[in-house]
């Protein structure tokens, strides 16, 4: 018995001496801030900021002076909180949403082809220019679903890409991915969007689509500070865009959405005003 | 207008060739093994074979139905899953071991990790090793062939292997079974799992896959000659303890291991030189577990520890590619 | 006589039998051609001429814009009706020149042919490129940089491809059988052009007809005709090197960092027309095939004839289409309609029905392995592939994802059917984005 307590005893003293040692001899210097900002990221890793991860983020704020304002998931409490370790000025950028600019799904536009292959968007984009007759509208085969780190996008029945404005933090990694460039940041208080991203003339657009925008002008007259037409294609001036709504019931094709009140047709999401909010981390308890 | 005309990344044409080809051919493969088993068994390993592939198709649609999934039954994995665990399994097996079998190939050996094509172990052996650490004594009654029509009941008995182990042990050297009724063994009149008892009949079901290029040589070439080589060396050592190599072909779950198990294609190497590897390490591990282990049996330890080892053993043998001197690892 | 061959590859159904014992037709003038001004690998050629120009036949229309680039030549005679982007075989608008055929069909009166004996290579070469000439297997490499090696890079073989390996096409086939003299005219201006005296014809032994032919043809010559075991893809250059010659060319090299420069035997044929008689690479050989044409042919066609017009030669189809394919069924594209050009690579118009392709459904990978058996380049397939799904190009780029040829041997292999050469096509893509960020 003695025997046992003393030889185990011998051997825990051993082991702390050499790990206390270890602990010194190989101890790395960390700075107390570089901690701190980690610990206020949301930990997520999702490579926004351009850094491999949160921490590196942090030692790249500490170390190399990075700006405080890169991490679009964190918005202004981190960057508040940031600013207050760091010492600096918060310098708050209004959080941002990203925005599928199409509400052209399988039933309300047609196909040049049938697709077969590889479940990716830019892999059918670079066949024949992908099977939508619309050059610029949604695939729906879900690359920004991959590439979105928050669960914050999905595809509805139809094949049509819509995200979720409760759980967008605005990392902005789906706008990279979508081959034809039509998901946008837009400043999370603008909720009334052209939900159209097609140049074509209003004739072309016709023909393919029951719910582009053919650029009548109709919602420029209705709200001349609120809309600027580009090439056919409206589009809200998210600067002054506070009469934007007034246009929604005027629109021929019925492309203009105000996100507070109504989501693209067979989206399982829901306006923030129907259901609470829910917090953008929350996993995939959700539908 | 709805677009007529397909189109797609090249190729255009396919061979024609489909993963539930294969099982189908593999399950074929299985069916004079079954056949033998009936006819030495009876009814008992008919029980067993109906009860494991029924639960193994009950367990793969409670799956894919927990996991909101498609339910994938059809494509044959789970059947043929059933299948070799029947063949794992003695006659003697009560219902529940039979059942529960399935449930733990299923379940803990393939839908957990993602179902077909995932698992890193075979899943008919993940369970028959459950189930022979789990319930030792039920995992080990044997009962002596009893060909339908003779008309005697079933009586128990000792695998060949296990006799030689339990011989070398008591007296030092291999029992006279050890030398002599290859025969029999070669036909299947042993006492032992369903599936392991008759060679012939195995031989057959591999030729078929053969036949069918669903399997390849590299990895029953492979296990065979190290067995042969390396169970030929300790024989040449002491006759007097180790057996004859082909007492170590013939008797136990050698080729059904061979054959059908270590050629799962799931859970072994895609390169060739990665399935040459792990035919010598099934070989090399059969064999000691056999000559010097606690188990009489090694064939489904080493197929296992053989799995574990695939990924790493992919990762270092990749092939020399095309135009390249040497390629970074 | 031996037949050689390389490792992996596949065994595709051949199909050859629809077309292969029709002699070659000549396809009628169409009321326009559509010319496309990209028409090879490299910078699409610039147009010299402008809408309501009459042009000649055989006049240079477009210009090359860089060394690596042709010009392009009217087909036939008539007025230039429009420049203006048009549908190209890769299923895109691109620019193209259309002619109004006048059917007088005349020939550029200025357009003279050589006598080889009093010219040397470099203005062979010269030759070769104002006339237009490309690979024409399908790759539509311009001739004349393959015939351009550098001094440090000795050539001492010319290997001519007759393999034609993928399936249904039997243009090379019947050029070989009824044009040998001509391409072996081809093959001695190109040996001039490169000062190498060893030529190699390279056949599959599935074409006794065609070998006999060359053999006979080549007798005079010097030059060895070689039969190789029928295997997919033996035309592919790589592996048609690997399986003559038994030499590997380097990952990202060309033939001529080991000494060979392969030509087809229809781009052999155009060289000897180029020279001799003067005429650029205005028309070739298709075939025209598949289940679902009432009359498989093989038809010599102006470059820039609509595909429906080439359909129409054979009667039509018997059945409604599923597929279009341009070029064979391992490699050609998919097309989105009949209403694209024929042009310089276009080999073959394959026709599908429903019934004629395969609808397999997409499983998991069960790493069968037999992507990695298959693949000629000796690669992992499934791997890379699924790198690629994950995004994961840093992996990819070390299983050498970019060595890839886009064959199609794994996927045709694949029993789950995945489309493991798109997977591959967009691990190289994700490899060059992220090569060009860094």
């Amino acid at each position: 018995m003695l025997t046992a307590v003393l030889g185990l005893g011998q051997i825990g003293l051993v082991a702390a001496i050499a790990l206390g040692w270890a602990s010194k001899k190989f101890a790395v210097d960390v700075d107390a801030r570089e901690l701190a900002v980690n610990e206020v990221l949301p930990g997520v890793n999702c490579g926004a900021c351009g850094y491999p991860g949160c921490s590196g983020y942090a030692g790249a704020v500490v170390k190399e002076a990075a700006p405080i304002n890169l991490c679009p998931p964190g918005g202004s409490e981190v960057i508040t909180a940031i600013a207050r370790i760091m010492g600096l000025e918060d310098d708050v950028t209004e959080p941002q949403v990203a925005v599928v600019l199409c509400q052209g799904d399988n039933r309300k536009t047609t196909q040049k082809y049938i697709y077969t292959g590889m479940h990716d968007c830019n892999a059918a984009n670079n066949i024949a220019d992908g099977p939508k007759q619309c050059p610029n509208g949604c695939l729906g085969l879900g690359s920004c679903v991959t590439a979105c780190p928050f669960d914050a996008i999905e595809i509805t029945a139809d094949d049509l890409a819509v995200i979720s404005r409760e759980r967008c933090t605005g990392c902005g990694l789906c706008v990279t991915a979508c081959p034809r460039q039509l998901i946008r940041m837009t400043p999370a208080t603008a909720t009334v969007h052209v939900l159209c991203n097609s140049h074509d003339k209003g004739g072309v657009v016709r023909k393919y689509c029951e719910i582009g925008c053919i650029g009548c002008n109709i919602c420029k007259k209705t709200a001349p500070e609120a809309f600027k037409i580009d090439q056919f294609l409206a589009q809200v001036d998210y600067a002054h865009d506070d009469d934007a709504a007034m246009a929604i019931d005027k629109c021929p094709k019925n492309c203009i959405v105000d996100f507070n009140s109504t989501y693209p047709d067979g989206s399982k999401f829901k306006p923030a005003s129907i259901q609470p909010p829910t917090p953008a981390c929350a996993g995939k308890d959700l539908p | 207008m709805a677009p007529q005309l397909y189109m797609s990344s090249s190729p255009h044409i396919h061979s024609g060739e489909s993963t539930n080809a294969i099982m189908r051919s593999v399950i074929y493969a299985l069916l004079p093994t079954c056949a033998v088993s009936v006819y030495y068994f009876g009814l008992d390993a008919l029980l067993v074979l109906l009860l494991c592939v029924a639960g193994c198709l009950a367990a793969e649609a409670l799956c894919c139905l927990l996991a909101q999934q498609p339910v994938s039954i059809g494509d044959g994995s789970a059947a043929l899953t059933g299948i070799l665990l029947a063949l794992n399994l003695p006659a003697s097996s009560p219902w529940w071991l039979a059942l529960f079998g399935a449930l733990i190939a299923v379940t803990i050996g393939k839908q957990v990790f993602g179902g077909l094509g995932h698992n890193l172990f075979n899943p008919a052996l993940v369970a028959r090793v459950v189930l022979l650490i789990s319930f030792p004594v039920q995992m080990t009654s044997w009962t002596a062939p009893n060909p339908i029509g003779s008309g005697v009941d079933a009586i128990a008995a000792a695998t060949p292997l296990g006799e030689m182990q339990t011989a070398v042990m008591l007296n030092g050297q291999l029992p006279p079974s050890a030398h002599s009724g290859f025969g029999d063994y070669f036909i299947g009149n042993m006492a032992g799992s369903l599936g392991e008892v008759s060679a012939l009949a195995i031989l057959l079901g591999a030729a078929y896959l053969f036949k069918k290029k669903v399997i390849t040589w590299e990895i029953p070439v492979s296990y065979l000659g190290s067995v042969i080589a390396f169970g030929g060396i300790m024989w040449l050592i002491d006759s007097q303890l180790y057996p004859d190599p082909l007492f170590h072909l013939l008797t136990g779950g050698l080729l059904l291991g061979v054959f059908f198990m270590a050629t799962d294609m799931v859970t072994t190497p895609i390169t060739r030189n990665g399935m040459l590897i792990f035919g010598v390490g099934c070989g090399v591990i059969t064999v000691l577990i056999r000559l010097f282990g606690g188990y009489p049996e090694g064939v489904s330890f080493a197929i296992l520890l053989m799995n574990g080892a695939t990924p790493l053993i992919d990762r270092y043998t990749r092939p020399k590619v095309f135009g390249r001197i040497l390629h970074k690892t | 006589m031996d037949k050689k061959t390389f490792v992996g590859g596949v065994h595709p159904p051949d199909c050859k039998h629809y077309s292969a014992a029709k002699p070659i037709e000549v396809c009628p003038l169409p009321e326009q051609l559509i010319i496309p001004l990209s028409q090879h690998i490299g910078a699409p050629a610039k147009e010299i001429v402008t809408v309501g120009d009459q042009v000649f036949k055989g006049q240079t229309i477009a210009n090359a814009t860089a060394f690596v680039s042709v010009p392009i030549h009217a087909a036939t005679s008539g007025r230039v009706m429009a420049i203006e982007p048009r549908p190209h075989p890769s299923g895109k608008l691109l620019p193209a020149i259309v002619i109004e055929v006048d059917g007088e069909d005349r020939w550029d009166p200025s357009l003279k042919g050589l006598d080889v004996a009093h010219w040397n290579s470099d203005e062979l070469r010269q030759r070769i490129k104002a006339a237009g000439i490309v690979g024409m297997g399908g790759a539509t490499f311009p001739t004349h940089v393959k015939l351009s090696p550098p001094d440090d890079k000795p050539i001492d073989t010319l290997i001519i491809n007759g393999v034609e390996c993928e399936s249904y096409l039997t243009a090379d086939h019947r050029m070989m059988l009824e044009h040998s003299e001509k391409i072996i005219d081809g093959i001695n201006i190109l040996r001039r052009v490169l000062g190498v005296k060893q030529a190699i014809i390279g056949i599959e032994s599935n074409k006794p007809d065609a070998i006999a032919c060359m053999t006979k043809a080549a007798a005079a010559h010097d030059i060895e005709v070689q039969a190789l075991e029928v295997k997919y893809p033996q035309g592919a250059e790589k592996q048609l090197i690997d399986a003559v010659l038994k030499r590997e060319v380097p990952s990202g090299g060309l033939p001529m960092d080991i000494g060979v420069v392969v030509q087809n035997v229809s781009t052999a044929a155009a060289v000897s027309d180029a020279i001799r008689l003067g005429h650029p690479l205005v028309e070739r050989v298709i075939t025209i095939s598949g289940p679902a044409v009432v009359e498989a042919k093989n038809l010599l066609v102006r470059i820039g004839t609509p595909m429906e017009f080439l359909l129409q030669q054979c009667d039509g189809i018997k059945y409604e289409l599923d597929k279009i394919i341009m070029g064979g069924p391992m490699m050609g594209q998919s097309q989105l309609s009949l209403a694209a050009p024929a042009i310089r690579g276009t080999s073959g118009l394959l026709l599908f029905g429903h019934q004629d392709l395969p609808h397999i459904e997409v499983g998991t990978c069960i790493r069968c392995g037999r992507c990695v058996t298959a693949c000629p380049l000796h690669l992992l397939p499934a791997t890379i592939a699924s790198y690629a799904i994950l995004g994961r190009f840093d992996e990819a780029e070390d299983y050498c994802a970019h060595d890839c040829m886009e064959c199609g041997c794994c996927t045709f292999q694949c029993p789950a059917n995945r489309p493991l050469v798109q997977n591959l096509r967009y691990a190289k893509a994700g490899i060059l984005a992220k090569q060009r960020r860094t």
